[in-house]
């Protein structure tokens, strides 16, 4: 293989494996944008993983599937919305519970799905002309599904919404300084709500990714970790959906090269560079402005009332 | 406002309160720290609900239930703590929570053409792109300002809008106001300084204690009339008190600077001596740099320069903890948040500080015997209300709490003690022992160093009277014959004359 | 309140103790009623489920020794973390601690050399320093930089998680496994005893139970447990006392680390005899020992009670999984029902409803 096609295959791949990294981090940057951690990122993906494959099997429908798979996801982290912003109670606790409850539902739901393959998958495209430009065409438009190519226009969106319009404004209000939000008569618990269901919607729909387009199949705890990469990646973005699409790449290329590099660097210890970057980032935006300019919200797992001071 | 009535828990902060406002004038609320001021304008603007009275806006009762509501009425309200978001810029704070229409979609460029129009008008410059943690204090304010503009308000509520600014930041504001005004708007302007209602406002109200005073035009009244207002009886009552055993000097601080929490001067050349035997009460109205002179005497935060001496020993930014060992007692302002554990109980509380100290300590561990029999001790020595002794310290009345609090702050006979508002929110009876406990302690031959703001209590109990003012002594009286009003003006800011500085 | 209605609700001034025991035990019974009907609802019979897992991890002599085996190492991870959770640090980690402890460990047994007589002292012994390092570096980076310890000791765990991996598949590989990643087996010296017919490495049994009592000394009689109390309930306290927090942050996180260490190590001389797969030496015990610290309310003691009853989870799971065909996450649903349960419960534990039919 020459080196050209070593090339746009480890980015094709880096791509495709991206894609779910991606959605899921989106979601989790406007949760904890909003002042909510969520570690049951990966129990919401394993649910939408699960819904999804079982939804696209039974109607032949992988389209249906996803959707199903978004839905599940969203409804899931309903959980984590009531227990920590209306009980008020410990977030990291809470989503932890998440991540086990999904990780074993899904486990016994899953069970008499092992081993079928889905008959349709989501179809790889290939996009006429672009494809045919040299280098990028096969990199980039060869064997790439729709949500790949949603993904990236979902960057998009979700940075404008977040840095450009009214909402965004909200949503980092409430995060960062929730009595200041209330005293505009924004509903901090409204917001906080909403954005932890787009989290879960997007980690549903990263977990249908995962099991009706990238490997169509089921396996019981197939999304193996990737949520607790989702949480790094979400610090190593800075909360920030452009960021993060680069962090998601990034992180997916480390992790298609672990096979690649295995004969001159050992893959085990390339799977671990995304939580040790999530640790360095964090020291290095410990102090002073950095914190301010690119830190985390900075009422992140605190629970809000209004108090009579 | 026709008579509002607001009761907390012990308390009633609103005591049937007329107030009237007329357009298009500045209208100052004068009154004490807990006079009922800020309760007053909280409910104004939405964020308590009043227990009786009503509000009448133009003539016409309406009920504001909520800050939206207020803003829908156009009445706008700067807190005392800035209600901004410090990592969005200015335009986005200023934005925040305005629907223009277009639904989520901004229109920047109408935006920020208002914000200048406003800034320009009002003469508020302020870059609207910079971020809020960017600005200074005073900065922050204006886009506070400019907030209220941008939602139209007619009325402003600032509530003690100076007391972060630097002088020429104030004279600004105040420039800034009077084109307010000129333009219609109405504003109320919470303060308790008389230099400021003598030069800012066209009528003032003075509060004292939930009730109304007085409402009188400015023009018609002066600073010595006001603080009278303001601090009430012109004779205060006096306690039973023994005619000071001045002894050894114990205290000396000299030329101390040191630095607030958000990194500006707290204390300027602070200088005075404590005798053994006599209270020195440290007199001001608060965020003048009493907190932070008892924080640094006592090792809870660090002296830039000049020098504490404790008998004659440096202890100038030694730690909490040899501080103490070296006799210091501490009874802090924030007697829940930081002199109790309330998850803890009364006994354990009680040993908060000599737990590392035979005979509580018995090499590595506690000797919970020991502090069972101290805990009893204290309890009937300072008559601690509680279930027993190995109850939680939040069932405590707050009474009781501070009764633990001096229970151990002074077990270990300490030479010197800082005590910092005593008696703030305490019932009579809580009150009347405080102060005896006080005495005695004065008796015994401690030196104390007591900060409250309550004037009365300044001047029962004290020996020599310092009077603080924005971190500089303002000068230092002998009790017997300082009197109310001339330490109101000097709390103030106004220079006496002749006056030991 | 204004309208007369037939119940009241008060919130409680203090939390009697069997009111958190009772209501503890009727959120676990939620939980597993939750999880019968989940069954039921699943074509699994809920009544023959629960009979299979009390008669399986209580019924017989082996069910009983594997429930005892697995609360091994939730007791020690259980005891360390209620200590860090006392000072108010969320040990997130204990699952890479315990993985680090079993490669101390395990290099110890390979490539130390000793005596065989040290050999198992020392192997606790780096056990306990490699757990504590790795639960120090998230401490440091909180008591210094003020850095999330949450987020910090999660990420911890993946790169111990790997870390072994990388030991396993590379330098440490055994040249006797026949290209299997495990390292070789342990010299019979650097294993523990077990009671006969079971898995049950007794020292390190009796080790836990020691622990527990000791670190309920320590919480409850000394000097240094009444500083991490004040610590964690009330930093401004602390700082007002004269208490070092981070002095306290750093001693915490030796002994929470260091016990899950230990744990790390009685899996590795105790049960496997080698360093293995990540996921085979731990199935989870660092984060299932989260629920066993939170049920047992920060009591060390009452830990020895909660990590059996989440070792009958764990055996009882390992049995209807064979018995009823279901996969192994089928303990991460009781895991995460009885956890959510627990949180919900909190609020209802804070509260007195009490009825009446009187107007008032």
């Amino acid at each position: 293989m020459g080196w050209e096609t070593w090339f746009i295959v480890t980015l094709s791949r880096t791509l495709a494996y991206g894609t779910p990294l991606l959605l899921a981090t989106l979601g989790e940057i406007y949760t904890e944008r909003s002042g909510v951690l969520n570690l049951g990122v990966e129990g919401m993906m394993i649910m939408g993983a699960y819904a999804a494959f079982s939804t696209a099997y039974t109607t032949g429908s992988p389209w249906l599937g996803i959707m199903v798979g978004a839905l599940v996801g969203g409804a899931f982290s309903l959980i984590h919305a009531f227990a920590s912003i209306t009980l008020k109670a410990n977030q990291v606790v809470s989503g932890l519970s998440l991540t086990m409850l999904g990780l074993g539902l899904s486990g016994v739901l899953g069970r008499g799905w092992e081993g079928r393959p889905l008959p349709v998958s989501i179809p790889e495209i290939t996009v006429p002309g672009l494809s045919k430009i040299p280098f990028l065409g096969p990199m980039l438009f060869e064997g790439q599904n729709l949500i790949a190519y949603f993904s990236i226009l979902l960057v998009v969106v979700m940075w404008y919404i977040l840095y450009r319009t009214r909402i965004g404004i909200a949503v980092r209000a409430v995060g960062e300084n929730p009595a200041a939000a209330d005293s505009l008569g924004i509903s901090v618990n409204k917001v906080r709500y909403l954005c932890t269901i787009v989290g879960g919607i997007l980690a549903g729909l990263a977990g249908g990714y995962l099991s009706v387009a990238y490997r169509p199949a089921w396996t019981e705890g197939m999304t193996g970790g990737m949520g607790w990469i989702v949480i790094a990646l979400t610090i190593f973005a800075f909360w920030n959906p452009a960021i993060g699409m680069l962090g998601a790449y990034l992180f997916a290329a480390l992790y298609h090269l672990s096979f690649r590099l295995q004969p001159w660097v050992s893959p085990e210890l390339l799977k671990a560079m995304p939580y040790a970057f999530a640790i360095l980032v964090l020291i290095a935006i410990s102090r002073g402005t950095l914190q301010k300019k690119m830190g985390a919200p900075a009422a992140l797992t605190l629970p809000y009332s209004r108090s009579e001071e | 406002m026709r008579g509002i009535v607001k009761r907390f828990p012990g308390v009633v902060a609103s005591d049937g309160v007329n107030l009237g406002v007329r357009q298009g004038e500045i209208h100052c609320l004068l009154g004490e720290n807990g006079a009922g001021k800020t309760t007053l304008m909280r409910i104004l603007y939405g964020l308590y609900q009043p227990d009786s009275g009503e509000i009448l806006l133009a003539g016409k009762p309406v009920k504001i239930t909520s800050p939206s509501v207020a803003l829908a009425h156009r009445i706008g309200m700067i807190h005392q703590h800035f209600r901004l978001v410090s990592t969005l810029s200015v335009e986005e704070n200023v934005i925040l929570g305005v629907n223009e229409g277009m639904g989520p979609f901004l229109r920047l460029g109408k935006t920020r053409k208002r914000i200048a129009a406003i800034t320009d008008e009002y003469g508020l410059s302020v870059d609207p792109k910079a971020k809020v943690w960017q600005l200074s204090v005073g900065q922050q304010q204006r886009v506070e300002i400019i907030k209220a503009l941008y939602r139209e308000a007619d009325i402003l509520i600032m509530d003690e809008p100076t007391s972060v600014l630097t002088p020429q930041e104030v004279d600004q504001l105040f420039a800034t106001l009077r084109t307010l005004v000129d333009d219609g708007l109405t504003i109320v302007f919470i303060t308790h300084k008389l230099n400021e209602v003598m030069q800012v406002s066209d009528r003032v109200t003075v509060l004292r204690q939930g009730k109304l005073v007085a409402t009188l035009p400015t023009s018609q009244t002066d600073k010595p009339s006001l603080a009278r207002l303001m601090v009430g009886r012109e004779v205060v009552f006096r306690l039973e008190k023994n005619p000071p055993q001045q002894g050894e000097k114990l205290l000396q601080v000299s030329r101390l600077h040191t630095l607030n929490d958000r990194g500006l001067p707290a204390l300027r050349n602070v200088s005075f001596e404590v005798y053994g035997g006599e209270i020195l009460s440290v007199a001001g109205v608060s965020g003048n740099g009493q907190t932070e002179l008892a924080e640094v005497l006592t090792g809870l935060r660090k002296a830039t320069s000049g020098r504490i001496l404790l008998g004659g020993k440096d202890i100038t930014n030694r730690s909490a903890r040899e501080i103490t060992d070296d006799g210091v007692a501490h009874v802090p302002a924030e007697r829940i948040k930081m002199g109790t554990v309330s998850n803890m109980s009364v006994r354990e509380n009680l040993i908060l500080k000599d737990y590392r100290h035979p005979p509580f300590s018995r090499g590595i561990f506690l000797n919970y015997k020991k502090a069972e029999a101290n805990a009893r001790r204290a309890m009937a020595e300072y008559q601690i209300a509680a279930p027993s002794d190995s109850s939680a310290a939040k069932l405590l009345s707050g009474g009781n709490i501070q009764r633990m609090v001096l229970a151990r702050e002074l077990s270990g006979k300490p030479r010197l003690i800082v005590a910092v508002h005593p008696t703030y929110g305490l019932d009579v009876g809580a009150t009347e022992q405080v102060r005896q406990v006080l005495l005695r302690q004065r008796e015994r031959g401690a030196a104390i160093l007591l900060i409250s703001e309550d004037l009365e209590e300044v001047m029962a109990l004290s020996d020599r009277i310092l009077v603080m003012f924005s971190g500089r002594v303002m000068g230092i009286l002998d009790a017997e014959e300082a009197e109310a009003g001339e330490i109101g003006l000097m709390m103030a800011g106004v220079q006496r004359e002749g006056v030991r500085r | 309140m204004k309208k007369p209605s037939l119940f009241r609700v008060e919130r409680r001034p203090t939390l009697p103790g069997h009111v958190v025991v009772l209501v503890s035990i009727l959120a676990i019974f939620a939980a597993l009623v939750a999880a019968g009907i989940f069954f039921q609802a699943y074509g699994i019979s809920a009544v023959r489920a629960y009979q299979l897992i009390v008669k399986g991890a209580l019924g017989s002599r082996l069910g009983l020794a594997e429930t005892v085996r697995r609360a091994i190492p939730l007791l020690l991870c259980g005891v360390g973390l209620t200590i860090a959770f006392r000072a108010l640090f969320w040990n997130i980690g204990a699952e890479g601690q315990l993985l680090l402890g079993a490669v101390a460990a395990a290099g110890v047994a390979l490539f130390s050399g000793l005596p065989d007589v040290l050999l198992l002292p020392a192997m606790f012994i780096a056990g306990f320093l490699a757990g504590a390092l790795w639960g120090l570096i998230p401490a440091v980076l909180k008591a210094r930089l003020g850095i999330n310890d949450v987020i910090t000791t999660l990420m911890m765990n993946y790169i111990a998680l790997y870390l072994v991996e990388w030991l396993i598949h590379g330098p440490w590989r055994g040249p006797t496994m026949r290209g299997f990643a495990y390292t070789d087996k342990f010299p019979s010296a650097a294993t523990l005893p077990t009671i006969s017919w079971t898995r049950i490495h007794w020292p390190t049994l009796l080790l836990g139970l020691a622990v527990a009592v000791l670190a309920y000394v320590l919480i409850t009689r000394t000097r240094a447990g009444f500083e991490i109390r004040v610590v964690g309930e009330n930093p401004e306290a602390a700082r007002f006392a004269g208490i070092s927090a981070f002095k306290t942050t750093l001693f915490v996180m030796i002994i929470s680390g260091g016990l899950a260490g230990l744990a790390g190590v009685g899996e590795a001389a105790g049960i496997h005899r080698m360093l293995l797969g990540p996921t085979s030496i731990s199935m989870g015990y660092g984060y299932t020992a989260i629920i066993v610290a939170w049920l047992a309310r920060r009591n060390p003691l009452a830990v020895i009670v909660t990590s059996l009853l989440f070792g009958v989870i764990m055996s009882g799971g390992d049995v209807i999984r064979v018995s009823l065909g279901l996969p192994f996450q089928v303990i991460n649903l009781f895991n995460g029902l009885i956890l959510f349960f627990l949180i919900g419960s909190e609020l209802l534990m804070h509260y007195k409803i009490s009825f009446s039919f009187r107007r008032r």
